[in-house]
C-alpha cells in the first residue's frame, strides 16, 4: 500500500513538472537575452536608457565627483552594503569607474526610477529617485532611503573595447 | 403544483413529472427557491447576495462576447480594445458594461460583506459559509486584477509589474514564482497570454464556489437582522414570492444606478492613463489600482518594508477567514450589541480612510494617516473584537422573530 502510494505520488509530481516548467521563459524569449551598446556618444555626466530583456538598463557616464561621492560612502551606512568598485566591474573583472550600468527597475515593486534624463529628479543622493513609493538611490545605484530592499541590479556586462559593451 | 411546507411537490405537467422522477431538478427548485422558509424580517441589506449573483452572470456574459473580439498579444491588445470601442457593433456598450460591471460587482459584494459584519452572519453555524465568501472575494480580486491587465494600457502594464513583484518578497521561492507569472524577464507578451487564459478561467471557478456558498447557506438558512434563529412557521415566509419580489425590486434600483454609470459616466471610475498604450520604459507618475483595491494597496504601502507590506496586505484579508473565532460574542446582530455596533462603523470609516490614502501618493500626511488606519484595522480584529465580546453586555434578545416584528408594528 505504502509503496503504491509513494509510486503514485512520484508519478503525480513527475506529471505536474511539465505544467510548471511550461510557465518558464520559452527559448525564443531567452534568445533575446543580450544587447550590444556603443557608449562612445555618451558625454561625461550623461546617461542613457537601453532596453534589455524587456526592461530598461541605465548606462551612466559618471563625473569624477559622482565617483568620489560613491566611493566615500561608509559601508555601514548602506541598507544593502556593496563597494562602488564591485558595482562597476565587468565580467572580465575589469573595473571601469566612469561607467555605471544598472537595470532600471526599482527593487521595491518594479517601477522605473527617474534620474536618467536631464531635468529628472535624482533624489537626495544624486542617483535615482523612484516616483512610485519614494525609494532613493545614490550615484552607484545603491539604495539609500525608502522601501526598496536592494541596490539596483548590476547586470552581467562585458566591454569588448573602450566604447562597446555587451549586456547579458 | 403548489405544495405545503414539508410535503413533496406534485407536478401536474407530465413532462415535468417525467423529468423530475429521473433528475429531481424541479423538486430541488421548488424546495430551495419556492417554499424555502426564509426569516420574515429581512431588510434591504439582504438583497445584495442576489444582486452580486446577477452581476457575476452579467460579467461572464459580457466577458465572453468581448473575448470574441479581443487579441491577447502585447502588440495587438491595445488596438483590439480600441477596435471594440470604435468599430465592433455595440462593442463600446459591452465593454463599458464589463468595465463598470466590475466596479458594481465589488460594490455589491462590499455591501454584502458589511451586512455579514454588522448582523454577525459569520457566526456559528455559518462559519464555512462565511469562509467560502472570503474565498470568493479573493478570487474576485485576482480576476479583476488579471482583467485590468488585458487592455495593455500604461496602468495595466505597471499595475501588473507592481503586483507580480509583490511575490518576489517571498523568501527563497519568490523569484521563481515571479518568473513563472511572467514567462520571461519582465511583464511582456507571455504574461499577457497567460493572464488572459486565467482571466477567462477564474470566473467559472467563482461560479463553482458561489454554488458551494449557496449550498452552505441553504443548510441552516439565512441569518436575519435580529440574528436569532426562526423558531417555527410564524417566523418565516416562503422564499417565493416574498423574497424573489423584494430581491427583484432591490436589483432593479441597483441596475438603474449601474446603467446611469454605464451610459453617462463609464470612465469616471477608471484611470485615464490606461488609455495610453503600455510602455515598459516609462512609469506613469503615479500607480494606483482601481478603487475597490485601494484600501489594501494603502495597507501594502503603509509598511516601510517590502515583505512586511506584502504580509500585512494579505494578512488583512486572511483575518477575515478567522473572523468567526476572533469574535467572542455569542450575540449575532449588532442591534443588540450597544458598544460593538459603533465600532463596526468606525471600521467602515477606517477602511474608507485607507482607500482615500491609497489613492494619493505616499507623502506627508497620507503616510501617517495610512499607518494609523492600518494599525486600527488590525487592532479592530485582533484586540477589540475578542475583548469586546467578553466585556460587552448585550441587550435582551426578543423571544422570537414574529414577536419582535409584530411588537414593532403595534408601536
Amino acid at each position: 500500500m505504502v509503496a503504491t502510494g509513494a509510486m503514485a505520488a512520484v508519478g503525480a509530481i513527475a506529471t505536474a513538472w511539465p505544467f510548471i516548467n511550461n510557465l518558464n521563459p520559452a527559448a525564443d524569449t531567452l534568445a533575446l537575452s543580450t544587447v550590444e551598446v556603443n557608449v562612445k556618444a555618451i558625454a561625461v555626466g550623461q546617461a542613457i536608457t537601453v532596453k534589455w530583456r524587456g526592461k530598461p538598463v541605465f548606462i551612466r557616464h559618471r563625473t569624477p565627483e559622482e565617483i568620489k561621492e560613491a566611493e566615500a560612502v561608509k559601508l555601514s551606512d548602506l541598507p544593502d552594503p556593496a563597494t562602488d568598485d564591485s558595482r562597476v566591474t565587468d565580467t572580465a573583472k575589469k573595473v571601469r569607474r566612469e561607467w555605471l550600468i544598472v537595470v532600471g527597475v526599482c527593487t521595491h515593486l518594479g517601477c522605473v526610477p527617474l534620474g536618467t534624463k536631464p531635468g529628472d529628479p535624482r533624489g537626495e543622493f544624486g542617483g535615482w529617485f523612484c516616483p512610485c513609493h519614494g525609494s532613493q538611490y545614490d550615484t552607484s545605484g545603491r539604495i539609500r532611503k525608502g522601501p526598496a530592499p536592494k541596490n539596483l541590479l548590476v547586470p552581467d556586462y562585458l566591454f569588448s573595447s573602450d566604447t562597446l559593451v555587451k549586456i547579458g | 403544483m403548489a405544495s405545503q411546507h414539508g410535503a413533496p411537490p406534485v407536478f401536474n405537467n407530465k413532462v415535468v413529472a417525467w423529468i423530475d422522477h429521473r433528475l429531481p431538478i424541479f423538486s430541488y427548485l421548488e424546495k430551495e427557491y419556492h417554499t424555502f422558509p426564509t426569516p420574515r424580517n429581512f431588510n434591504y441589506f439582504w438583497n445584495f447576495g442576489a444582486i452580486a449573483t446577477v452581476m457575476l452572470v452579467l460579467m461572464i456574459v459580457t466577458g465572453i462576447v468581448l473575448a470574441m473580439n479581443y487579441t491577447p498579444n502585447s502588440e495587438l491588445a491595445f488596438d483590439s480594445v480600441e477596435r471594440i470601442m470604435r468599430d465592433v457593433p455595440s462593442g463600446w456598450l459591452i465593454r463599458y458594461m464589463h468595465m463598470t460591471g466590475a466596479s458594481f460587482f465589488f460594490a455589491a459584494v462590499y455591501v454584502h460583506i458589511f451586512r455579514g459584519l454588522y448582523y454577525g452572519s459569520y457566526k456559528a453555524p455559518r462559519e464555512l459559509l462565511w469562509m467560502l465568501g472570503v474565498v470568493i472575494l479573493l478570487l474576485m480580486m485576482a480576476t479583476a486584477f488579471l482583467g485590468y491587465v488585458l487592455p495593455w494600457g500604461q496602468m495595466s502594464f505597471w499595475g501588473a509589474t507592481v503586483i507580480t513583484n509583490l511575490f518576489s518578497a517571498i523568501p527563497v521561492v519568490g523569484d521563481s514564482i515571479v518568473t513563472w507569472l511572467w514567462g520571461g524577464f519582465a511583464v511582456d507578451n507571455p504574461t499577457l497570454n497567460r493572464f488572459f487564459a486565467l482571466h477567462y478561467l477564474l470566473p467559472f471557478i467563482i461560479v463553482a464556489v458561489v454554488a458551494l456558498h449557496v449550498v452552505a447557506l441553504h443548510v441552516h438558512g439565512s441569518n436575519n437582522p435580529l440574528g436569532i434563529d426562526p423558531k417555527g412557521p410564524q417566523d418565516t415566509v416562503p422564499f417565493h414570492p416574498y423574497y424573489t419580489m423584494k430581491d427583484g425590486f432591490g436589483l432593479t434600483v441597483f441596475l438603474i444606478i449601474y446603467a446611469a454609470f454605464v451610459f453617462f459616466a463609464p470612465n469616471s471610475l477608471g484611470e485615464p492613463v490606461n488609455y495610453v498604450q503600455a510602455n515598459p520604459l516609462v512609469t506613469p507618475n503615479e500607480i494606483v489600482p482601481e478603487w475597490y483595491l485601494l484600501p489594501f494597496y494603502a495597507i501594502l504601502r503603509s509598511i516601510p518594508d517590502k515583505l512586511g507590506g506584502v504580509i500585512a496586505m494579505f494578512g488583512s484579508i486572511a483575518l477575515l477567514f478567522v473572523l468567526p473565532w476572533l469574535d467572542t460574542s455569542r450575540v449575532r446582530s449588532c442591534t443588540f450589541r450597544p458598544i460593538y455596533k459603533w465600532f463596526v462603523f468606525v471600521l467602515v470609516i477606517d477602511v474608507l480612510v485607507l482607500g482615500y490614502c491609497g489613492a494619493h501618493p505616499p507623502e506627508g500626511g497620507f503616510v501617517i494617516a495610512s499607518r494609523l488606519a492600518t494599525i486600527y484595522y488590525f487592532f479592530h480584529f485582533l484586540v477589540l473584537l475578542p475583548i469586546l465580546g467578553k466585556i460587552e453586555r448585550p441587550l435582551p434578545l426578543p423571544p422570537s422573530i414574529a414577536d419582535a416584528v409584530l411588537k414593532k408594528k403595534a408601536v
